[in-house]
């Protein structure tokens, strides 16, 4: 790619209609054990560890507070949790309606 | 009740995938930060995504902590002596052909102790899908090398560094006959899972080796934190390249962070299998 075309910005064609999914997130949080996989690498920083512990004396994720609307449901944190302890679920419309997203 | 706590209520209590795992014995006796979760994880994703009902699925594993693997998946499966998942499998694939037969293994399972029984599958092209979980040394023995061990790292039976040469697996396995031969990491989730499909339609030896940390042994013994800080090696040093021809220059050193680590998708080639 020359300079002057690097210098062009490019925008998915479709940039205007395309929507961005958001996910809820659901924690099994007695089967965690810490590893920091999930919130380490989630793309929009949705997840942090819990105050609290699991049985088994981990700190769990939650949640980040003003992050509830956040996740874009890429499931990364799923796949790639090796104790099966996290996922994620498109937010339904009740969903929506119950965390305040516009739906349309 | 605070917004964080609204979004996860109800608590999960079961994953979407846990009909395909024994559920019932989690949390597994895998360590924290281990990658062997991911693989099962993945190997699960993998059979759900096969389009097979689960009683077409047979897992076989050897022993070892990646042995652990078939005692937590809810298809049939049989864990096996050490070093014998293979000629386990091969009985298997041979005998009932409409199975799909997929061992997960240890590398010092499958290359070590069942060193002898990879290379003749891979020559016969037996129709096996193999997930090489490479660790790079004995993890649940204590952290000895062994044959995956990169030169210099430090291991319980090397205290000053490991002096001998390593497998270069994918080299080995294309050498040797497989039909189709790749190589990820538990970082590269969905290429894994698609690499395990790929596996699944293949009629014909396939071989995955798939890096994943192993934190309580070999990562205590090379300053590699934890499990996370291994996963980050990967995601800094690998370089995908599918289909690459050189796979003798393909080694991994884990130790030198100047040199990168290739992954992607690296033999699908058609050959006579075992059984037609
Ligand atoms: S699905 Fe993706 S965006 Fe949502 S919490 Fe998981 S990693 Fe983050
Ligand atoms: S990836 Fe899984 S085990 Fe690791 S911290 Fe997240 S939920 Fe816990
Ligand atoms: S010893 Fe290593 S390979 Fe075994 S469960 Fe622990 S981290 Fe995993």
């Amino acid at each position: 790619m020359s300079e002057a075309e690097s210098n062009v910005r490019r925008e998915p064609m479709d940039l205007a209609k395309a929507q961005v999914p958001v996910g809820r997130v659901h924690i099994i949080s007695e089967r965690c054990k810490q590893c920091n996989f999930c919130i380490n690498y989630c793309p929009t920083k949705v997840l942090e560890y819990s105050p609290e512990t699991n049985a088994k004396g981990y700190h769990f994720p939650l949640v980040a507070a003003g992050k509830e609307t956040s996740c874009v449901h890429c499931r990364f944190c799923d796949l790639i949790c090796p104790e099966l302890a996290i996922f994620t679920t498109e937010m339904t419309d009740e969903d929506k309606a119950e965390f305040g997203i516009d739906g349309s | 009740m605070s917004a964080t706590e609204q979004i996860i209520h109800p608590a999960a209590t079961v994953h979407p995938i846990d009909n395909l795992l024994r559920a019932d014995r989690f949390p597994h006796i895998l360590c924290p930060g281990c990658g062997i979760g991911t693989v099962i994880h993945g190997y699960a994703h993998a059979i759900a995504a096969s389009g097979l009902s689960e009683d077409r699925h047979v897992c076989v594993s050897g022993i070892g902590c990646s042995g652990r693997a078939a005692g937590y998946v809810n298809v049939d499966s049989y864990h096996s002596t050490h070093g014998r998942a293979l000629p386990f499998a091969l009985g298997i694939a041979v005998h009932k052909p409409e199975l799909n037969v997929t061992v997960i293994s240890g590398d010092g399972d499958l290359t070590a102790i069942g060193g002898n029984h990879l290379i003749h599958a891979a020559r016969r092209n037996v129709n096996l899908n193999v997930i090489c979980i490479n660790n790079f040394n004995y993890g649940m023995t204590g952290g000895q090398v062994g044959p995956t061990t990169p030169v210099g790292a430090k291991g319980s039976t090397a205290p000053r560094g490991a002096v001998e040469q390593p497998f270069n697996l994918p080299y080995l396995a294309k050498a040797t006959g497989a039909a189709f031969v790749a190589r990820w990491t538990v970082l590269h989730v969905r290429e894994f899972q698609d690499a395990v499909l790929r596996a699944m339609n293949k009629n014909g030896f396939s071989f995955i080796e798939v890096l994943a940390p192993c934190p309580t042994s070999f990562g205590r013994a090379n300053n590699i934190g934890d499990g996370l800080h291994e996963v980050e090696i990967y995601r800094e040093r690998c370089v995908i390249e599918n289909g690459a021809q050189n796979l003798e220059e393909l080694d991994i050193d884990l130790i030198d962070a100047s040199k990168p680590i290739t992954v992607g998708n690296f033999v699908d080639i058609d050959r006579k299998p075992f059984i037609e």
